[in-house]
């Protein structure tokens, strides 16, 4: 197949970001939208784009990444030949673990060097987009070069962290790559999303390495963008780049507008995650739940208002959740109140209790707490 | 030759469930959605993989499509195994000819070859009709502790409702006596549930001799329960006191759908011990929207409610828009009600859609003559058109065009 892509998935890049959260897990097992690991996006973004063979590349805190793609059954990646490879820090000389994606992907040249395919898609975890990476391939053969950069237009806000700029020239073609710049205004994005002729890679990669660069901004994309060999493609879907807690927050949100969820969650372009086999959600007598998603297994009695509350979650009599996430087995008894908190699995509220953050700064609640 | 397990079970799914009209023109009864996510034969199914059962054959004739699709290779239950897993078993031709299913007997004789692949000592038989959950270990521990040819399971029902099923009269060791199909004087209220336990040596030598008995029914409840009765086999009764529900009727289907949202019936689908499984939708968690209200109902994954929902039980992906009102209703996957309709004691099957304005059904206290009252019925991917009424009790099984208000008449010229 000439137009075969190999999916390469960084399950750890950013990990420092959304430090609560990423504590015992990595990026790419976040769990958002009530019922999705972010994982999940760029995991099946590549199933349905047609991509067979998607390696995800681990570094640490993998246990609950493992747990939740398992086989790959569940993005139709449990194949004989290819489909789902978990890539774990691998190591013939040192500890195995580490610094940026070159290295990472030098890590895992022998998984590349495999492969048949033509193309490599490269895709972190920390974007919240459905996309038809077939489109990113259209314009990357229209262009004729070796590597397309995906980017989304939009303001820089003031709490944005881990910003990548493009600066993009004459036919889309990437001029300069600039990273956390002090910029007013719309900016090219860079999402972290990229499409390389495998060969080309291998040789970048092999190249830079020998080199003692490790950088895959500054020893890849901008030494390659200087011989005018990077195309730009630009993402005009809703998206939202996870960078922070608030990033977190509003992420989660977003999926309350029903524009954003319908494009999102596709219906021809399903975003597949882990079967959790849970019972239908179940409403009480006295149950309130205005403008909040709410995931299966749920057992409501109390208030909700623009809140996520995934599956498995408990919430008692009279108690009242406003603008916050609720994850997975969290129990909430009666007369409890919180507004804008975040809590993490398996979370215990018990009888009265308040708790409240602000739009900002959400109150974060760690996994199994007890309050 | 498989390799050699203590026990298999067999399911029966081939029944057309005609008392469920307009629900099963399309689909068999084991395959009809039940409880917000499952269908029916998700619950024998899980019942078999909870109690250590890996073996089973489904026996599917009518309308098989939707439920060799839904099984597949029978990942969702855990049982695509190496050895054994789930198989739909319809009829087959053979050298000697082709036959259907003759009966419920005569399925299971038809698939003699299949039981000896696995060589077991005991066969458990089910029906895909009923909602329970069963710990079939505890029965086949009865059987053997009884050292039984054949083990019925029971449940006690009212008195009064006895000669509506197949009664066991018993000793008091739980051997049985006799069995009486709708007694019209019933002894006992021990109602037998279709669940059988056969040590596998016996029930072969009498699925070959009621095949050759010229006039038999060739079934379980008519022929081959009596016969053994007849010739003294161990027949024994294993009393169950949890849920059990036959849901062959519209009014049983609704009832125990319902029963769903009664925390005082005791099927508890919470349990993590006990899940019952089934094939999940892909799609994301449920939107209850500002003006939305939803009340003592079960909602799935993929609903997006702007009405009024209020003691129903919403499957995957159903739309309800604003100012449209759902009480008391059973509304199957995929279908949208649009805004202004309004549903109440209905069951909706997969993928109808309810115009505006339209009606679906009645509250019982509004209708004067009770025997005219009951639970309204929408067929598969059927529209209600603007403003039509489905009168209580109706059975809707074809499209019904809207109705045009007096106002539009005049616009219309």
């Amino acid at each position: 197949m000439a137009d075969k892509m190999l999916g390469i998935i960084f399950s750890n890049m950013h990990d420092t970001a959304l430090g609560d959260l990423t504590l015992h897990r990595t990026m790419g097992s976040i769990p958002v939208g009530g019922r999705y690991r972010l994982v999940d996006f760029p995991l099946s973004n590549m199933v349905n784009s047609g991509v067979r063979d998607v390696g995800i590349v681990t570094k640490s805190n993998y246990h609950s990444l493992m747990d939740h793609v398992g086989s790959g059954r569940e993005w139709d990646l449990a194949r004989k030949i290819g489909g789902l490879t978990i890539l774990p820090p691998f190591s013939r000389t040192g500890s195995g673990m580490y610094k940026g994606s070159l290295e990472a992907l030098w890590g895992i040249m022998g998984y590349i060097r495999s492969s048949n395919a033509r193309y490599v898609i490269l895709s972190d975890c920390d974007v919240m987009a459905n996309v038809d990476y077939l489109d990113i391939l259209r314009s990357h053969k229209e262009a004729g070069v070796g590597i397309t950069v995906a980017y989304t237009r939009r303001e820089i806000e003031e709490n944005d962290q881990d910003n990548v700029v493009l600066s993009i020239g004459k036919n889309d073609l990437l001029n300069d790559v600039l990273i956390n710049p002090d910029l007013q205004g719309d900016q090219n994005l860079y999402l972290n999303t990229a499409i390389i002729d495998r060969d080309l890679l291998i040789r970048m990669v092999t190249d830079a390495v020998s080199r003692g660069h490790y950088s895959f901004y500054q020893d890849i994309l901008q030494v390659q963008a200087q011989a005018d060999q990077v195309n730009c493609y630009r993402y005009e879907g809703s998206c939202c780049r996870i960078h922070c807690m608030e990033s977190y927050f509003r992420a989660n949100m977003m999926l309350l507008d029903r524009e954003a969820r319908m494009q999102l969650f596709d219906p021809r372009r399903p975003i597949y995650t882990k079967v959790r086999d849970e019972v239908p959600a179940r409403y009480g007598l006295k149950a309130a739940v205005s403008n909040s998603l709410v995931a299966d297994g749920c057992i409501i009695e109390g208030r909700v208002e623009n809140s996520v509350i995934f599956r498995g979650v408990r919430i008692g009599k009279g108690t009242v959740v406003r603008n916050s996430i609720v994850m997975q087995g969290t129990v909430i008894e009666d007369n409890a109140e919180l507004s804008y908190v975040i809590t993490d699995k398996d979370v215990l509220i018990k009888d009265g209790r308040k708790l409240g953050g602000y739009l900002t700064y959400p109150l974060y609640i760690p996994k199994q707490t007890h309050v | 030759m498989s390799m050699k397990k203590e026990w298999v079970a067999m399911l029966l799914a081939g029944g057309q469930g005609s008392r469920l009209y307009a629900l099963t023109q399309k689909l068999a009864k084991p395959a009809v959605p039940f409880g917000g996510k499952y269908r029916i034969i998700d619950f024998p199914l899980s019942n078999c993989v909870n109690s250590g059962i890996d073996t089973v054959g489904v026996l599917t004739q009518y309308q098989p499509l939707v439920l060799n699709e839904y099984l597949g290779n029978g990942q969702p239950w855990d049982l695509d195994r190496l050895n054994g897993g789930v198989f739909t078993l319809p009829p087959y031709q053979k050298s000697s000819g082709s036959d259907w299913y003759t009966g419920t007997a005569n399925a299971i004789y038809q698939n003699i070859p299949f039981i000896e692949r696995y060589d077991p000592e005991y066969v458990v038989i089910l029906s895909g009709d009923h909602i329970y959950k069963m710990d079939y270990r505890k029965m086949l521990q009865h059987h053997k502790d009884m050292n039984a040819d054949c083990t019925i399971a029971v449940i006690e029902v009212p008195m009064e409702e006895a000669s509506r099923f197949g009664i066991m009269n018993t000793n008091p060791d739980s051997s049985v006596y006799e069995f009486e199909e709708k007694p019209k004087n019933p002894k006992s209220n021990l109602a037998s549930m279709g669940i059988y336990i056969f040590n596998w040596n016996k029930l072969r030598k009498y699925l070959i001799e009621d095949e050759n008995t010229p006039g038999s029914s060739n079934d379980f409840g008519k022929n081959i329960i009596p016969n053994m009765l007849a010739a003294g086999e161990r027949m024994f009764t294993y009393a169950f006191d949890g849920y059990w529900k036959d849901v062959g009727t519209i009014d049983s289907l609704w009832e125990a759908n319902m029963d769903l949202l009664d925390p005082n019936v005791p099927l508890e689908l919470y349990d993590p011990s006990w899940k019952i499984y089934s094939r999940n939708p892909v799609m994301p968690p449920h939107y209850v929207a500002p003006c939305g209200k939803v009340e003592n109902s079960m909602v799935t994954e993929g609903c997006d409610i702007s009405g009024e929902i209020d003691f129903s039980v919403l499957f995957a992906g159903v739309v309800v828009e604003k100012g449209a009102v759902v009480r008391d209703s059973i509304i199957m996957p995929g279908t949208v009600i649009k805004s202004g309709a309004t549903v109440q004691y209905a069951i909706l099957a997969e993928n109808v859609v309810v115009e505006e304005n339209a009606h679906v059904g009645e509250r019982p206290e509004l209708v004067e003559n009770k025997d005219d009252w009951g639970v309204a019925v929408v067929g598969a991917g059927l529209t209600v058109g603007r403003g039509a009424v489905v009168p209580p009790k109706g059975m809707v099984s074809e499209n019904i065009p809207a109705v045009e208000t007096e106002e539009e008449g005049k616009n219309h010229g």
